[in-house]
């Protein structure tokens, strides 16, 4: 019962100073607000991201064509180096035949094409497709494939999906510097409204010191108060999550450019991202306001 | 028995002034206590130590058995609600009530809201507010106000209240107000009393032990003793 009771003050003193200092409370929730806006910017960007590229890289296959004078003895000792290589993960053989006739049955153009060459004019070739345990390093087992006897050609899809990753990446890296800094911005914010509170109940503080309130007892309100302060903070955020990832995932009916990348479906993804937002308002808050307590309650 | 026990204490503030040198006495439980002596004797320091306000440099200062100086300042809370504290200042709070100023102190403390409500009027039925408990702090003379802060004091029922100038902001009549309740929270409730004071005139009128110090140095420890210089 107690530590409800005391908990029960405590969030009582907390709302009634962030009415008290309106102006400094309003100051830092909008800054919260706008620091979250772009932490779930982040959040649903680099989710999204990560989705498809892993979407991407699952079909990241490194195409190994066999020359066509290779005897069946070759392309035996083709397979034991590639089996060899660490980073290879797993690999199927394609005769040119099986090659052919997938290929057929995909379009009927390649049907009608394929149709008119015999089985030597082909110029299709038998393949192995290799896929790879980590995808950054595709480029180096390529190469190392390559070097093998009677391997003609190894094709991957390197150029595009290579550019995205990188440029995915440094997009990431630019977001992460701003939401440092404005994290910085918003904790030093709310230092100083936490700081105003202190100074005005500093009488009070005095009083509970006296009269023998614990630590905890004293501290807690203004803790309390930043959490507070973060979690109205989030409260535009978390709207602007919600509303507005549902109106993109509609306007571009969940693909991006093509059906290569596919959005997260808005349910329930736009609950986790609500919730990481809410939860990173609220540890602003209290790292704000616990850093205030340490520094200007000298208890 | 003794409540306070006071070994070899000296206190030295970071500025190098020493306000406290090699102090040694014992206050036995029940006593009332005048701490007399000049402007900058000593007095309020050696009340800031009893309540872990200062820590002294040097010596042992013992409260109720427990080694104060030792005390952890995560610890002090424990210390001060064994004890009441008076200043000259009265330190309420102005927006609250009589009431709700002595019930603060148990509220801070996570006290429950009937037994704050017993506690509470039992305090200023003691210090003779039990009428003001509605009114505000600036609504009452000092003599008043002083009298809340004491009830506020003793509400947790403290073994030891601790007053410093407690009359210092007061005319003779409040003055004397002040002391008769003092004086009756030591004989009715038994709690031991320690009070600083420069006011010559109450220290010969009570008739009470008397510690005197002069810049420091503990000069004279009477029983009922009066204000020499
Ligand atoms: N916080 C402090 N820092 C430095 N010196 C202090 C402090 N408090 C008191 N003093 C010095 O200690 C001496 C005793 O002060 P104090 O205990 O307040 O005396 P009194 O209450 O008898 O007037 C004085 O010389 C005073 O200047
Ligand atoms: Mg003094």
């Amino acid at each position: 019962m107690k530590p409800i009771r005391m908990l029960g003050r405590s969030i009582r003193d907390a709302v009634k100073s962030v009415i008290r200092n309106f102006s400094l409370s309003l100051a830092s929730i909008s800054c919260i607000t706008i620091t979250l806006i772009i932490v779930a910017i982040a959040i649903v960007a680099s989710f999204n991201v990560q989705n498809f590229t892993k979407a991407i890289e699952k079909d990241m296959t490194i195409v190994v064509f066999i020359d066509n004078e290779a005897t069946e003895e070759d392309v035996e000792e083709v397979e034991n180096k590639i089996k060899k290589i660490s980073n290879v993960e797993s690999y199927t053989y394609q005769t040119k035949k099986e090659v052919k006739e997938q290929m057929q049955q995909e379009s009927e153009v390649f049907k009608t094409v394929l149709d008119t060459w015999s089985d030597e004019e082909s110029p299709l070739k038998d393949t192995f497709q290799v896929k790879v345990k980590n995808v950054e390093k595709i480029k180096s087992t390529a190469l190392k494939i390559e070097s093998i006897d009677k391997v003609s050609v190894v094709r991957y899809g390197e150029g595009m999906v290579d550019k995205m990753v990188k440029a995915f990446s440094s997009i990431e890296k630019i977001t992460y510097i701003v939401v440092i800094a404005l994290v910085l911005v918003t904790v030093f914010l709310i230092v100083n409204t936490i700081k105003l509170t202190i100074s005005a109940r500093s009488r009070e503080i005095g009083i509970m010191r006296l009269v023998g309130a614990s630590n905890i007892t004293i501290k807690l309100p203004f803790i309390i108060e930043g959490m507070i302060l973060g979690l109205f903070g989030s409260i535009v955020p978390v709207i602007f999550t919600t509303y507005g990832y549902l109106a993109f995932y509609k306007h571009f009916d969940g693909y991006l450019y093509s059906r290569l990348i596919e959005l997260i479906l808005p349910e329930p993804f736009i609950y986790q991202a609500s919730l990481i937002v809410i939860v990173i308002g609220i540890l602003v808050g209290m790292i704000g306001s616990a850093s205030a307590v340490r520094k200007y309650l000298k208890i | 028995m003794d409540l306070i026990r006071v070994k070899n204490v000296e206190k030295r503030y970071k500025n190098g002034v020493t306000a406290i040198y090699d102090l040694n006495l014992a206050i036995e439980k029940g006593s009332f206590v005048f701490v007399i002596g000049g402007s900058g004797s000593g007095k309020s320091t050696f009340i800031k130590l009893l309540y872990r306000e200062e820590k002294p440099t040097k010596g042992q200062v013992i409260v109720g058995g427990l080694d104060v100086a030792k005390l952890k300042n995560k610890k002090v809370y424990k210390l001060r609600r064994k004890l009441g504290i008076v200043f000259q200042d009265y330190r309420l709070l102005p927006k609250l009530t009589v009431y709700e100023n002595v019930a603060f102190a148990l509220e801070c403390i996570g006290e429950k809201k009937d037994i704050i409500r017993i506690k509470v009027l039992k305090a200023l039925e003691d210090v003779g507010l039990k009428n003001k408990v509605h009114e505000y702090p600036d609504h009452l003379s000092g003599g008043e106000q002083q009298r809340v802060a004491i009830a506020r004091a003793i509400v947790n029922d403290p073994k030891l209240l601790l007053c410093d100038e407690p009359t210092g902001n007061l005319d003779p009549d409040m003055s004397m107000e002040v002391m008769k309740v003092l004086e009756d929270i030591n004989k009715t409730r038994g709690t031991t009393i320690i009070m600083a004071t420069h006011d010559k005139e109450i220290v010969n009128k009570m008739k009470k032990q008397v510690i005197t110090l002069k810049d420091g140095h503990l000069v004279k420890f009477k029983q009922k003793g009066t204000y020499a210089e």
